[in-house]
Order: structure tokens, then C-alpha cells, then sequence
């Protein structure tokens, strides 16, 4: 398995908050990894140092064998980094078809002379951008909803939808900021085979923020486990489960160790 | 309202045949100047609220700069067409093209403000190429204005008389519509919308928020520096008291009024602003009153305008995908 991303000792600091405190971690090709912690953890920030939202105060990020620490949210798009948000975002005025539409390569590219000029290859190009939407709209499973409202959507079909355009984005690696949040456990259940179509039928690799860890142990390869910024454990689910330490960052000190 | 959309979307088509060929055969059905000049008047109207609304419809930002641009343009032209018999059509490109440089000027501060913050410093830079009209009295003749300003001429052909004016507004308003059209119906106006919707989400798919900010800029200042040159041509004397805030703020209250982020919003807007004061000439000094309790209330009950975004036309993309699910439902029966 080849790299495709390497983190090596970030750190964001605000002010006088270590957000992310050298964190460093690879990710191989094909594997789903997850980043778990408690509020405050730091895991969207280390998210938004993935993204590009923000620069690192030090440390650097290489994705693909390449440099992006200094690339701008666009650019690392570009490069194949795509994400969805914790606090849904998606573009509520638009329907569900033109949130993914926009969010395609081709759309998005289009300049001010091709849009006014365009004839028949304009058309050819827009009428495959529809079907590769189509396309993923039927992944995530809201094809019958292509001309609804993002806005008029359920709450859990619009975190399938920001799914959904994250990946008409074509990226090669997509970042899931709690994608199960104000699920039900039916809805979850979608969500993790959903997730295990992505990475198999598409071959996109996934890095996942959740809190649930029923669903994070049971879908990703290799878990990430952050406190006050800092990486205190990394494995398989089963090593994680069992590191005293992660226990200890959830649920606290047991009574014994206050005693010693 | 709800009634006059019903019927408009039940009979579009002859509808729509019907405003065509009125708009053609006006100035053969009305032959009184008055009338002409105010149908000459909201189209120039028009191009103006369409440029702004792509900058404040589509892009969201809220530009009070927009009589700067128109200005500019019709200064530009002036000027080329005064001291370098310059032929008209080439001197509405380039008057277009000095005032898009502008505009990209104007945008530049988009880069850092939002907002009313950016309203205000569109407000400033209006204010400042005003003071350069009135004060560069070697260039523009300061508070004198320009007069004698020619008609445009074809192959030698001189085109003068209000009928001509007016086809010559039809066309340019035509045309705008059909650029608006192709230009928003596209890539670059959903990244555009999405720029107004959510930047941040705007940039997670990888699209670049200053880039078309800039480019809304760009785009509208050069439609409106169109406008100005046609506007100078037409009344043949300009002066900078039209180029003024006040301007700005009518071409605003158009767009507004007509509906943000929608091509016949600009246009009804346009019309509206233009017609109601003269309709309400009657009641001389009261007029501007009336009209200003007139669009009050309208914000209060219709925010969204008269023809706002909700009645957005679908996009082109969006067209072609419900051709194809219709020929998809024909190949299966």
C-alpha cells in the first residue's frame, strides 16, 4: 500500500491555545481512517489544516509526494482534498442536483467566453457533468430528490447530500467532519455502507471525524485518537478500545489512580 | 400578485409574443416624444439595474458605485467621440472596456471587505470619480459638462431621431438579457451564487470566492459603462450631476424592487422606477413622497421583490437534464 498523505508534526496555535500540538500520521491508499477524541480535541481544526482553512503555525502537510501546507482551500481541491462540514453546509437556495453540479470540475471551470459562446461541445460537456452527478446523486441516494431544495430536504438526507457534492468534486481523498451527527441508528447504518461504497466502488479513501464509536469501530481500518490537541493513541479499533489512555481521555481517571 | 404570476406562467408563450411585438411596434403606436424619451429612459434603466444586479443579485456583494461606472463610460465615449472623431460602436467598447478596468479597481477591495463595509467604500470611490468630473475641468469641463456630443453614424449613415434611439435601446437591452442569460444559466453564475451563498463552502469544492467577486466587478462596471456611453450619445450632453450617489442608490432601489438575482426583476424594477415618479407628476412636489411611501411599503410586504429569485429560471444545465429524463421516459414506453 502506497502513501497518499503525510502529516508531519503540525501544530496550530491561537493566541495562547495549542488547537494541534504535533500531531504527525500517515494514511496509505484504500484504507478508511477515523479521527476520534473528546470536545475540543482538535479534530476540526486538524481538519481545517487538512483543508487549507488554515496555514499551520508549523509543521508540514504532503499529500500525493507533494507539498500543499501553503495552497489555499481551492488549490488543495484541485489536488484531490475534499470535505464536508460538522454544521452542515450546503447551498440551500440551490436544488440538490445544482449543489453537486457546481461542485463538478467541469461546471466550475467553465469560463465567462465559454459560457457566453459555447455551442455544441459546451452542451455535449454539460450533458456528462448531469450524468456524473446523476451518477453520484443515485450513490448517496437521493436521485428522486435531484430537483428538490437543498434547504427542503431532512436533516439526514443533507448530510448525504454534502456527501454527495464533496465527491462530484472528484476528489482522491475525502474528509467527513461527523458524518453520522443527528443520525438515527437506521440512517447510520446507510451511512457506513455508504462509506464502504466509496472507498470500494469508488476507490476514494476516507478520513472520518465521528463521536459514535459503535459506528467508527465498525467501519474504519485504523483509528486516530486525539486529546488537548495532542495524538495520544493510533491502531486498529479492538488496540485502541482497549489503550488506558484513550479510555482514560473519555471517561476519566479511575477512583485507584487518584488514590496512588 | 400570486393571480398576475398564475396567468403569466399559464399563457407565457403569448405573453411573451405580446410584450415582443408591443415592444417593437411602440414608436409607430405612440408617436407622442415624451412618451418615447421615457420608454428611451428605462432602458437605459434597464442595462444599468441588470449590471448592478449581477454584482448585488448574483455575486451578493452590495456595490453604491454603480453611477461611477455608468460615468465613467459615458465620459470615455464623450470624450473619444468630442476630440477623436472616434465612430460611436468603437467608442462604446472601448468607454465598456475603461470602465470594466475600473470596475476591477472597485472590486479590489472585495478582497478583504464584506458587506457594509464594502458598501461603504463603493460608496467613497462613487463620490471620489464624481469630484474627478466635476474638478478636472481641463478633461471634462468640470460642472459645464459635455455638449454637442454626436449621433452615432453607420456606413455613413447618420442615426439620429428618437425612433432610431429607441430600437437602439431595444437592441442593447436584447442583448443584455441574452448575455445575462448565458452568463448566469453557467458554471461561472452558479459559482457565483454560491460566492453570495456561502464562501466558505464555496471554497471547500474548490472554487476560488475572489476570483468571481472580481469578475462580478469587472462584468457589471463595463455593462454599465456601456449603458453611459449609449445614455451620452442619446442626450447628447452630459454632465457630472447625473453621475452622482443619488444615481446610484435609483439603480439600486430598481434592483431591489424588481427582485434580486433576477434578470425581469431588473427589468420590471427598472420600469417601475422610472414610469411611477412621472406617473405621479400630478402631485408635483408630493411625487417623490408618494413614491418613496410607495416602495416602503413593498419592502415590507414583498421583501423579495416583484420578481425575486424564487421565480428563478432554471438553469441551462438543469434544462438539459429534464430533456433527457424526457427522452428517457419515451425510450421506455
Amino acid at each position: 500500500m502506497s502513501e497518499i498523505l503525510n502529516v508531519t508534526e503540525v501544530s496550530m496555535i491561537f493566541g495562547g491555545l495549542t488547537a494541534v500540538d504535533q500531531v504527525s500520521f500517515h494514511m496509505d491508499d484504500g484504507e478508511i481512517l477515523a479521527l476520534i477524541g473528546p470536545n475540543g480535541a482538535g479534530k476540526t481544526t486538524l481538519f481545517n489544516l487538512l483543508t487549507g482553512v488554515y496555514k499551520p503555525t508549523l509543521g508540514r502537510v504532503v499529500f500525493y509526494g507533494e507539498d500543499v501546507t501553503d495552497l489555499k482551500p481551492h488549490q488543495r481541491v484541485e489536488k484531490g482534498i475534499t470535505r464536508t462540514f460538522q454544521n452542515i453546509r450546503l447551498f440551500n437556495n440551490m436544488t440538490a442536483l445544482e449543489n453537486l453540479l457546481i461542485a463538478h470540475p467541469a461546471c466550475r471551470g467553465e469560463k465567462v467566453t465559454g459560457a457566453l459562446f459555447g455551442g455544441k461541445k459546451l452542451r455535449q460537456s454539460r450533458r456528462k457533468v448531469v450524468d456524473d452527478c446523476e451518477a453520484i446523486l443515485d450513490i448517496v441516494g437521493l436521485l428522486d430528490k435531484e430537483e428538490e431544495l437543498a434547504t427542503n430536504l431532512p436533516y439526514g438526507k443533507q448530510r448525504l447530500l454534502e456527501i454527495g457534492r464533496a465527491l462530484a468534486a472528484n476528489p482522491k481523498l475525502l474528509l467527513l467532519d461527523e458524518p453520522g451527527a443527528g443520525m438515527n441508528s437506521l440512517e447510520k447504518e446507510e451511512l457506513s455502507r455508504l462509506i464502504g461504497d466509496i472507498t470500494g466502488k469508488l476507490k476514494k479513501n476516507v478520513l472520518l471525524i465521528d463521536h459514535d464509536m459503535k459506528f467508527v469501530m465498525g467501519i474504519s481500518d485504523r483509528i486516530i485518537v486525539l486529546d488537548h490537541g495532542e495524538k495520544i493513541a493510533e491502531g486498529k479499533p479492538d488496540e485502541v478500545q482497549n489503550n488506558p489512555q484513550v479510555i482514560e481521555a473519555y471517561l476519566g481517571k479511575g477512583i485507584e489512580d487518584d488514590e496512588e | 400578485m400570486k393571480k398576475i404570476c398564475s396567468i403569466y406562467e399559464a399563457h407565457k408563450k403569448i405573453i411573451q409574443v405580446i410584450v415582443a411585438v408591443l415592444l417593437l411596434c411602440f414608436p409607430f403606436l405612440i408617436t407622442n416624444s415624451y412618451f418615447l424619451h421615457v420608454a428611451i429612459s428605462i432602458g437605459v434603466y434597464v442595462l444599468l439595474s441588470m449590471s448592478l444586479n449581477l454584482v448585488t443579485g448574483y455575486a451578493g456583494q452590495l456595490c453604491l458605485g454603480q453611477a461611477a461606472c455608468y460615468g465613467i463610460g459615458a465620459y470615455t465615449g464623450s470624450l473619444l467621440m468630442l476630440n477623436y472623431n472616434v465612430n460611436f460602436f468603437l467608442a462604446m467598447i472601448v468607454s465598456a472596456l475603461v470602465s470594466g478596468l475600473f470596475g476591477f479597481l472597485l472590486g479590489l477591495p472585495t478582497l478583504r471587505l464584506k458587506g457594509d463595509y464594502l458598501a461603504i467604500v463603493t460608496l467613497g470611490f462613487g463620490e471620489i470619480v464624481h469630484l474627478v468630473f466635476v474638478n478636472w475641468a481641463d478633461v471634462t469641463r468640470g460642472p459645464m459638462g459635455l455638449p454637442g456630443i454626436p449621433s452615432p453614424s453607420l456606413f455613413g449613415i447618420s442615426i439620429s431621431g428618437r425612433k432610431a434611439f429607441y430600437y437602439m435601446a431595444l437592441i442593447l437591452v436584447v442583448l443584455f438579457v441574452v448575455f445575462m442569460r448565458r452568463l448566469i444559466n453557467s458554471g461561472v453564475g452558479m459559482a457565483m451564487e454560491t460566492v453570495k451563498t456561502d464562501e466558505i463552502a464555496a471554497e471547500s469544492i474548490g472554487i476560488y470566492p475572489i476570483r468571481y467577486k472580481l469578475l462580478a466587478f469587472v462584468l457589471a462596471s463595463a455593462m454599465a459603462g456601456l449603458a453611459g456611453c449609449f445614455y451620452a450619445t442619446y442626450i447628447s450632453y452630459i454632465s457630472p450631476t447625473t453621475f452622482v450617489y443619488n444615481t446610484s442608490v435609483t439603480i439600486l432601489a430598481m434592483v431591489v424592487l424588481g427582485g434580486m438575482g433576477s434578470i425581469a426583476g431588473s427589468v420590471i424594477g427598472a420600469a417601475i422606477v422610472t414610469l411611477v415618479p412621472e406617473l405621479l407628476r400630478f402631485l408635483s412636489d408630493y411625487r417623490m413622497l408618494i413614491f418613496g411611501a410607495v416602495m416602503v411599503i413593498m419592502m415590507i410586504y414583498k421583501p423579495e421583490g416583484f420578481w425575486g429569485a424564487s421565480k428563478r429560471v432554471k438553469n441551462i444545465y438543469k434544462i438539459d437534464a429534464e430533456r433527457r429524463t424526457h427522452e428517457r421516459n419515451t425510450e421506455r414506453n
